[in-house]
């Protein structure tokens, strides 16, 4: 089937199964490999991208019926200029593996975005969905409370 | 690179060599009279240079043999020679080393000898020395055991030292100056005139300088890097999508390939019906393994779909077909011969014969890695040459293996080591690298990245082995304590895989257990070997892993049945100084003793494993709905800490990793299958249920020690123990959630 997707502000033609989760059209149809594929069934977050600001799990989302616009972390910013959040998890020095970081940057964006100034159990709420093997939880709360202030003194 | 030259033996002899556009500095390796196969095209006397610094006109980069799978090595091992070089440490590239023959990891077998980590005598150190040569012999380019800090310490400095006093003799050359009068600073000599030359320009020159052999490194007090907190060279790219993970590799025309094995471990297929499969959208072929298909498409979605449509007929299993059977198998084991006796001190049976005040019997599970990013790999065969992309522990393996697979020579394999997604054990295991090398064999022309979907990852990982340990103590008189531990053999089933025998006991069973400082005067440590079933492999701290579960529960019931306070009286037992200061330690950081909350209670545990003492503390809330984590103290002596954020980083890694698998997981058999599949049923601490964690780093020991696994083996014990304290349960089972509930 074909049919079209804006990602990180770019449109992408597209012909591939209607079933086929947005996570592999990403991947390995389109190379945009920051989203990682964790398990497939909506349980680690690793995949997780942003519809119209609005995070997803995109191993279980099907691509062709994606009408909003996807936001990977590519689209966030780089190494050299990286957004906010990415700043706060470059500061607290968050990252083991990182395998997971993509997700969690993204469901971070997310909460921030929608709460500038989120409570612990907000936190925990929002992010609860993604799993960090390296244990790195400590410094992902950290990383955005530090996003908060920063966001909150700029804004 | 690598040219052979006569010298006069000595260790540790620093070299260089001209390579293209600038010099390389490392190690000269030698040929000596006791065989080693790795240096076996060397004539006796001469050696070969393992390269750690280049410098050409690109940049100053460290080649590391150590790879970089979370916890953070490339970046202390960038310091180190950054340290001696003069260079800060944003302006090193870090590479990591090709499969070379030429890298050795000498400190990766020393935990495998039968003296305490504490022993320093003479005796213990000839037999640790002794056991760098079987870790040549076995080719391990290997990164675990916590050993890449102790490993590159001295070697990585000294590299770093011997470069920078021949770009000083190379400027001093160009410059036509007095050699004495040259400083080094960020990268550049400096003459006292004001004159300045980089040293990527100097690298042509610096080829042609002989290194000193053994330069003089600086002493602490001078360290600008080393000793303080860096930021990781890895975090930017990690933070913005844009490190390359092997899963994340693309090459042109590039194919994805998954697998599907029989879900009975190691048995084989008798036949398999592909014909729905493949003539699904993206498929192009199916490729039978032993055991197994691999379905190839031009999307790994596609591929996995298309596997799961194939009918297979699949032989059955030889290991029993259930839980309880494997755990019937080790407990027979008890029966046996001891496979060690390391430690017998006083007279045991002796002491217990009147009676035995305490005594219980314990057991923990098989676990999976489950690292984050499911194993795969790139491989890509075409005239006669064979690339590997993985992440890795063990490249020099990878390369062997698909050499065979592929039918090619040895030296037409490349290697490329990836950033991993977690290893913790796992990818020093080559099943993952050799599916990818058949597939690609099968594919001959096409590069294919064959990934193993999450459900395979965890239905045929090479497990942590399950164990049980039963203890008998007395406590009123004098202390007793008879620990007796049962497992199958890790170094068996590992290095059976790699087609090597293990000669004497395997250490792992005992690990942690028969090692530790205390001082018990009655204190007998036995390990008892049990057939190996499922294929069991090194996971996050290896034997240490649950024996540290075993003792300091044993302790706890010592403590308790003795009526003392837990953490005072295992400082009355410690008589290792190094060890009792993580412990006063850790009193200290938790505020040990102190009034707590209605409802709170705390257990505390001491493990001393891969040479690194580590107590720990865990504070649990009784609520009405189960156990909530609260807090988590950690002390640790590493001896010499390069890098105490990162070290910090690492305790709380091995902390959470280990409450994990505490609380939660274990890997069951029924029907001779795997019964979890996914993190559904295999599921993580998550950041609600993650509780704070303090650490305090300590310099005391005598060693620099390693710290990727020494923080986990504390963390089960001190929260089985505050369960005990928070409800009278003494839990002897793991995952503890087969008892309480946690929320
Ligand atoms: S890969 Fe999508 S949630 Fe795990
Ligand atoms: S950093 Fe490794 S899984 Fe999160």
């Amino acid at each position: 089937m074909a049919f079209r997707l804006t990602i990180n502000g770019t449109v992408h033609e597209l012909d591939v199964a209607d079933d086929m989760p947005l996570l592999w059209v990403l991947r390995d149809e389109l190379g945009i490999t920051g989203p990682k594929y964790g398990c497939g069934i909506a349980s680690c977050g690793a995949c997780t991208v942003l519809v119209d600001g609005a995070p997803i799990r995109s191993c279980v989302f099907p691509a062709s019926r994606i009408t909003g616009e996807i936001t990977t972390i590519e689209g966030l910013g780089t190494p050299e200029d990286p957004h906010p959040a990415q700043a706060a998890w470059i500061a607290e020095q968050v990252a083991q593996c990182g395998y997971c970081q993509s997700g969690q940057i993204m469901s971070a964006v997310a909460l921030l975005d929608g709460n500038p100034d989120p409570s612990d159990d907000e936190i925990d709420q929002a992010m609860n969905g993604n799993l960090c093997r390296c244990g790195t939880y400590p410094r992902i709360r950290a990383a955005i409370k530090a996003a908060a202030t920063t966001e909150q003194q700029d804004g | 690179m690598g040219r052979a030259r006569t010298i006069a033996r000595r260790t540790f002899l620093i070299g260089s060599a001209a390579v293209a556009g600038g010099v390389v500095f490392g190690y000269w390796r030698y040929k000596t009279d006791y065989p080693n196969p790795l240096l076996d095209s060397l004539k006796p006397g001469e050696a070969a240079l393992t390269p750690y610094v280049r410098i050409d006109q690109q940049g100053i980069t460290v080649i590391t043999p150590r790879a970089e799978m979370g916890q953070g090595v490339h970046t202390t091992l960038a310091a180190m020679v950054a340290e001696e070089l003069d260079v800060e440490l944003d302006a090193i590239n870090v590479e990591h080393g090709p499969a070379s023959k030429a890298y050795f990891n000498g400190v990766l077998l020393e935990e495998g000898i039968p003296f305490a980590s504490i022993d320093y005598s003479q005796t213990a150190e000839r037999v640790r020395a002794f056991t760098h040569f079987p870790a040549k012999l076995l080719a391990l380019q290997m990164t675990g055991g916590s050993t890449s800090t102790p490993d590159g310490f001295v070697k990585m400095r000294k590299a770093g030292a011997a470069a920078r006093e021949v770009l000083i003799e190379a400027a001093a050359k160009q410059l036509g100056a007095n050699r004495n009068t040259l400083k080094t600073r960020s990268g550049y000599v400096e003459s006292e005139d004001g004159r300045s030359v980089a040293y990527t320009e100097l690298a042509t020159l610096a080829a042609d300088i002989e290194p000193p052999s053994d330069p003089e490194l600086r002493p602490r007090s001078k360290w600008r890097l080393l000793g303080k907190s860096q930021p990781r060279v890895d975090v930017p790219a990690k933070s913005t999508g844009t490190a390359t993970y092997s899963i994340d590799v693309r090459l042109p025309d590039m194919l994805f390939a998954t697998i599907k094995m029989n879900p009975v471990l190691g048995a084989g297929m008798n036949a398999y019906d592909p014909s729905d499969a493949e003539n699904m959208p993206g498929v192009r072929k199916i490729v039978p393994l032993e055991g197994g298909v691999a379905v190839v498409a031009t999307n790994t979605w596609y591929a996995v779909r298309a596997a799961n449509a194939i009918r297979f007929d699949w032989d059955s299993g030889t290991y029993p077909a259930t839980t309880e059977g494997h755990f019937d198998v080790v407990k027979r084991a008890f029966a046996d011969k001891p496979d060690s006796k390391f430690r017998d001190d006083g007279d045991v049976d002796e002491a217990l014969i009147e009676s035995v005040e305490v005594d219980g019997e314990y057991k923990v599970p098989y676990l999976a890695h489950a690292t984050m990013e499911p194993v795969n790999a790139v491989a890509y065969l075409r005239d006669g040459k064979l690339d590997i992309w993985a992440g890795n522990q063990a490249p020099i393996q990878a390369a062997k293996d698909g050499a065979k697979i592929a039918g090619v020579d040895q030296d037409d394999v490349t290697v490329h080591t990836t950033y991993m997604g977690g290893a913790f054990g796992r990818r020093a295991e080559m099943d993952f690298i050799k599916s990818a090398v058949h597939v690609a064999t099968a594919m001959e022309g096409t590069p294919v990245l064959t990934t193993w979907t999450r459900e395979e990852d965890t239905t045929h990982d090479n497990y942590r082995p399950l164990a049980i340990a039963r203890f008998r103590a007395n406590v009123s008189q004098t202390p007793t304590l008879d620990l007796q531990v049962s497992a199958p053999s890790v170094a068996e089933s590992q290095f059976g895989r790699l087609g090597m025998p293990v000669a004497g006991p395997d250490i792992t069973i005992a690990q942690a257990a028969w090692d530790q400082p205390y001082a018990i005067p009655n204190y007998r440590v036995r390990s008892y070997r049990a057939p190996v079933m499922l294929p069991v492999s090194s996971w996050r701290a290896v034997g240490a892993s649950q024996n540290g579960f075993f003792h300091e529960s044993a302790i706890d019931e010592m403590a308790y049945a003795a009526d003392k306070d837990p953490l005072e009286y295992r400082l009355a037992l410690l008589k290792d100084n190094v060890s009792r200061g993580v412990l006063e330690k850790v009193a200290e950081l938790s505020n040990w003793g102190g009034e707590l909350p209605d409802g709170h209670a705390r257990g505390v545990a001491f493990v001393m494993s891969f040479g690194v003492p580590v107590a720990e503390v865990i504070e649990v809330q009784k609520t009405g709905s189960g156990i909530r984590l609260v807090s988590a103290y950690a002390a640790v002596d590493v001896g010499v800490a390069l890098d105490p954020r990162n070290i910090e980083g690492q305790v709380e890694s091995g902390i959470i990793y280990g409450l994990t698998a505490a609380m939660q997981n274990e890997i069951t058999v029924r029907d001779g299958r795997i019964e979890q599949q996914n993190f559904n049923r295999y599921d993580s601490l998550r950041i609600a249920s993650a509780p704070d964690i303090a650490v305090a780093v300590l310099e005391n020991g005598p060693k620099i020690r390693g710290i990727g696994e020494p923080g986990l083996p504390p963390a089960a014990p001190a929260l089985a123990n505050a369960v005990f304290a928070a409800t009278g349960q003494r839990i002897r089972e793991l995952p503890l959630n087969k008892h309480i509930r946690f929320v």
